[in-house]
C-alpha cells in the first residue's frame, strides 16, 4: 500500500456512519461510548487550557496558543486514524476515546472564530488575517502529514531480494 | 476552580458533539461534512454571545470558564473539520474540500460576529 493511498480510512473522524462498525457503536455500548468520549474530553480541553495559560496573547496579538493547539492537534488525527484503522487491532473504546474525547475536546473551532472577531474588534484585522489564513494552511497540512508520516513509519518493510525469487 | 469549570464544561461538550454528528450524518447523504459543520458554526455562535457578554461584564469568568473554554471549546472541533477536509480532498471530491474549508470559515466567523452583535444589544 502506497503512503498516499486513502481508501481504508473513514471521512469522518468523530464517527462515520458510512462504516457499520461505527454505525452500531453507540447501540451497542451507550454509557461507555459516551463516557469515554467526555473523559477524554475533559483530557483534551484540559491540555487546551493549560496551554493557553501557558501562552497567554494580549488583545490584538497572534493566538498562538490556538494556533499550536489547533496544528498539533490535526497532526495526531491523521497519525490516529491510521494508527487505528490500518496498524493496530484498536479496542472499540480508543477512537472515541482518544479521537473524539481527547483531539475533540483539545481542538477548537469556536475560539478560532471568536479570536478573529476580536483582533477584528481590536483593530488587528491583519494579525486576524493572517491567523484565519495561517491557522487553516497549516491545520491541513498537519492532518496530511500526520497520516503520510505515519503510514511511512508503520509501513511493513518489503524482504530484501524479493525480485529474484 | 476554573480547572473544574473547564472540565465540567467539556464533560458536556465532548458527548454532545458526537450525538449532533451522528443524529446529523445519519439524515443526509450528501458527502459534505454536515454534522461537523453544524457543531462548529452553533459553537461559534455561543461563543460570540460569551465573548459579547464578558466585554459588557455580564459574564462572568466562571461561566466563561464552564460554557466557553469547556463547553464550546469541546463542542467545537478542529481537528475533525481538518481531517474530514483532507480526506475529502484525496477522494477526489475536491469541490466539497474546498467547499467545507470555505463554508466552515466563513459561516463560523459569520456566527461568531453575529453572537458579539446579540451579546451587546442584550447586556451593552
Amino acid at each position: 500500500m502506497s503512503p498516499e493511498d486513502p481508501l481504508n480510512l473513514p471521512v469522518d473522524s468523530d464517527v462515520d456512519v458510512r462504516v457499520p462498525r461505527q454505525r452500531g457503536e453507540l447501540r451497542a455500548a451507550p454509557w461507555a461510548v459516551l463516557g469515554t468520549i467526555a473523559a477524554g474530553g475533559v483530557l483534551g480541553a484540559e491540555a487546551r487550557f493549560g496551554l493557553a495559560t501557558l501562552l497567554p496573547h494580549r488583545t490584538g496579538q497572534f493566538p498562538w496558543a490556538t494556533f499550536l493547539t489547533n496544528v498539533s492537534g490535526c497532526l495526531l488525527i491523521g497519525a490516529l486514524m491510521v494508527l487505528v484503522t490500518e496498524v493496530w487491532a484498536a479496542h472499540p473504546l480508543l477512537r472515541p476515546f482518544l479521537g473524539v474525547g481527547v483531539l475533540g475536546g483539545y481542538t477548537t473551532f469556536s475560539t478560532y472564530t471568536v479570536d478573529i472577531q476580536q483582533l477584528v474588534r481590536a483593530g488587528a484585522a491583519r494579525t486576524g488575517l493572517l491567523y484565519l489564513a495561517g491557522t487553516l494552511v497549516a491545520a491541513l497540512a498537519a492532518v496530511y502529514t500526520g497520516i503520510v508520516l505515519t503510514r511511512l513509519v508503520t509501513r511493513p518493510h518489503k524482504p530484501r531480494g524479493e525480485d529474484f525469487r | 476552580m476554573t480547572v473544574l469549570f473547564v472540565a465540567l464544561g467539556a464533560m458536556v461538550g465532548a458527548p454532545l458533539r458526537y450525538l449532533t454528528d451522528r443524529a446529523v450524518q445519519a439524515r443526509h447523504e450528501s458527502v459534505f461534512p454536515w454534522g461537523t459543520f453544524a457543531v462548529n458554526v452553533s459553537g461559534s455562535f455561543i461563543l460570540g454571545l460569551l465573548a459579547g457578554g464578558l466585554s459588557a461584564g455580564a459574564v462572568s469568568v466562571g461561566v466563561w470558564a464552564l460554557l466557553g473554554t469547556g463547553l464550546c471549546g469541546a463542542l467545537t472541533t478542529y481537528s475533525t473539520f481538518g481531517y474530514e477536509t483532507v480526506r475529502l480532498m484525496q477522494e477526489r471530491a475536491r469541490f466539497y474540500a474546498v467547499l467545507n474549508a470555505g463554508a466552515s470559515v466563513a459561516a463560523g466567523l459569520g456566527a461568531a460576529f453575529c453572537g458579539f452583535v446579540v451579546a451587546q444589544a442584550i447586556w451593552g
